[in-house]
């Protein structure tokens, strides 16, 4: 734990968990009866209701943002290098709002969850949730806590794709569109690791066709593949160089097939350790929900038109070291908005960090976004235009 | 505001679409939107002047003009403006072009090389001219392709590229009459509105 709290911190923290009785039709065609949804909020709600900034996650995020849940917690929320007192989302000015997505697990209703129709958990009979599902159970979040139109939605990678997905499907209820580290839609080859993640996954023998917790198991083997994998993606070739190089663990060749390099010994620390808090019914929701991201297919394929009823201004960012979440990628989303003549700048930051980059505190990144927000700050001063 | 970026706005029809080519700190762009409504984007790749346009609200986009501006489509832009950066792209004449393909109009201002201190200075000193206004040395100038007027109209009369005004001023952007009669030697700064 942090032997005193930082003071840029937003403190001790608690999750609030909300009932939706309401049921919720799905892409998919099926309908969620009810759900819950596990949020947590910072900051204070001004009183017209026009400071809210809703966070949302990318694959393995949740609604843990910011602070700590405790004294004793070792670590602070996944996001807290940007949310927090005089950061760059400043909850003394921003009442921010973070979720677990449906599907989740981390509280939010999800495989994990009971079904009521059988009163059985859900496990692999867990609907398929996409972007345009999570965006519509988050706008139910929105009525719920009084927020008719946010000042921001923000998100990166995954959660950019929520963002997106926002200024499409709910134009009039945000001002703001930050969507840092994504993409339009996934490429054959992003899609191609997602599914060697999911193969991993499914394969292990302690799968059981997703019903592993029946069995009173867990696919650790798979979940922690996955996770490798996707590790390796989600950093670059000269970050890993610099971090691990070709050190050895032990200082000399082993000749047998254990851990030789330290990253070797890294990636499985970080597959166990992921193996171990993550669900892999859950694992697999939050790929497809990646793979099936497309934000054009009601618009015959093109992005301008499916921008062109956006009413917000955006901000993009993207890494010059990330290959799995390209500039590129960013860069159609930025011209299909001037395209569409809509309202957007955009930064490329020079950044070794590959797609991890958009967690981290790196100095231009955070003037970027810090910058932004100080705009969409001061349109909630009188004579702004909040 | 910048004198030619004063007589910039003034070509500039309420409403348009303008594409501002190395924005710098979105001097111009801001102008333009606030004063003219018009929707305006900045291309910029100085991280110090991408951060002056998000600061003050202005729709940059970090992209390097040398590799081209092929993600915009033809005739998307009412207006593209290049003021003081035709100079130091690398291939001027092929940027051109872009602007031209890109926009309806196009709005270029730089420095003149022809102007008389410059002569004189490279004349009499047989160095590279160093002024106020042009503050740099050979070795560290941004400006790789310096041209006077009279090489840009002929570059335009090559390429048939209709030059539909022209403005010529001094260092202070003032536009005096002994400029107009001889503003290859007298005008510092050349500001030109051109068509296909």
């Amino acid at each position: 734990m942090p032997s005193s709290i930082p003071h840029d911190s937003v403190g001790i923290v608690t999750p609030q968990l909300l009932e939706f009785k309401e049921p919720l039709p799905l892409r998919s065609g099926r309908v969620l009866p009810e759900y819950q949804l596990m949020i947590e909020t910072y900051g204070t709600l001004n009183a017209d209701r026009s400071n809210a900034v809703l966070i949302c996650h990318a694959l393995s995020g949740h609604h843990h943002v910011a602070g700590y849940h405790s004294e004793e917690d070792k670590k602070p929320g996944w996001w807290d290098s940007a949310v927090g007192p005089g950061k760059v989302i400043d909850t003394n000015k921003f009442f921010v709002v973070g979720l677990n997505n449906l599907g989740g697990c981390h509280g939010s209703t999800g495989p994990q969850s009971i079904n009521p129709e059988t009163g059985k958990e859900y496990g692999p009979d867990f609907p398929v949730v996409t972007v345009r599902d999570w965006v519509n159970s988050q706008a139910r979040l929105a009525d719920r806590l009084g927020i008719q139109q946010w000042a921001a939605v923000v998100g990166g990678s995954l959660g950019g794709m929520q963002a997106l997905r926002w200024s499409i499907s709910y134009p009039e209820r945000l001002r703001h569109c930050l969507v840092i580290a994504s993409a339009p839609k996934l490429t054959a080859q992003n899609i191609a690791f997602n599914e060697v993640a999911r193969q991993a996954i499914s394969k292990d023998p302690e799968f059981f066709g997703g019903r592993y917790r029946e069995h009173n198991t867990v696919p650790k083997r798979g979940l922690m593949l996955a996770r490798m994998l996707g590790h390796i993606t989600y950093l670059s070739d000269d970050s890993m160089r610099e971090k691990f190089g070709r050190e050895l663990r032990s200082g000399k060749l082993s000749f047998d097939f254990e851990a030789d390099f330290q990253v070797e010994s890294y990636l499985r620390y970080q597959g166990e350790s992921f193996s171990e808090s993550f669900d892999a019914n859950t694992y697999l929701l939050m790929t497809k929900a990646l793979d099936y991201f497309d934000p054009t297919v009601d618009f015959d394929g093109d992005l301008v038109a499916a921008l062109s009823g956006a009413q917000c201004s955006y901000l993009l960012v993207s890494f010059t070291t990330d290959w799995r979440f390209s500039s590129a990628r960013s860069r159609e989303i930025v011209d299909a908005l001037i395209a569409a003549g809509k309202r957007v700048a955009y930064a490329e930051v020079d950044a070794p960090q590959g797609h991890d980059a958009f967690l981290m505190p790196i100095p231009r990144y955070m003037e970027v976004f810090g910058g932004y927000m100080n705009r969409v700050a001061s349109e909630l001063e009188p004579g702004g235009n909040a | 505001m910048r004198a030619d970026l004063e007589i910039i706005q003034d070509w500039i029809e309420p409403g348009s679409r303008v594409l501002d080519l190395g924005c710098g700190s979105g001097e111009l762009l801001q102008f333009l939107t606030e004063q003219k409504k018009v929707l305006g984007y900045g291309l910029e790749i100085n991280p110090q002047d991408i951060q002056s346009c998000i600061d003050a609200g202005v729709n940059v986009i970090e992209q390097d003009l040398d590799q081209g501006l092929t993600n915009f489509n033809d005739n998307s832009f009412d207006v593209v403006v290049m003021t003081q950066a035709l100079q130091a792209v690398h291939r001027p004449d092929l940027v051109l072009d872009e602007m031209l393909r890109v926009g309806r109009e196009v709005i270029v201002t730089f420095p003149n090389f022809g102007h008389w201190r410059a002569r004189f200075y490279l004349a009499l000193k047989g160095e590279m001219p160093v002024s106020k206004f042009l503050p740099y040395t050979w070795y560290d100038t941004p400006n790789i392709h310096f041209c006077t007027f009279k090489d840009f109209e002929a570059l335009c009369w090559q390429k048939q590229i209709h030059i539909t005004e022209r403005m010529v001023v001094d260092s202070r952007h003032r536009d005096r009459w002994l400029l107009q009669w001889w503003p290859n030697m007298l005008g510092e700064i050349a500001i030109y509105r051109v068509t296909r």
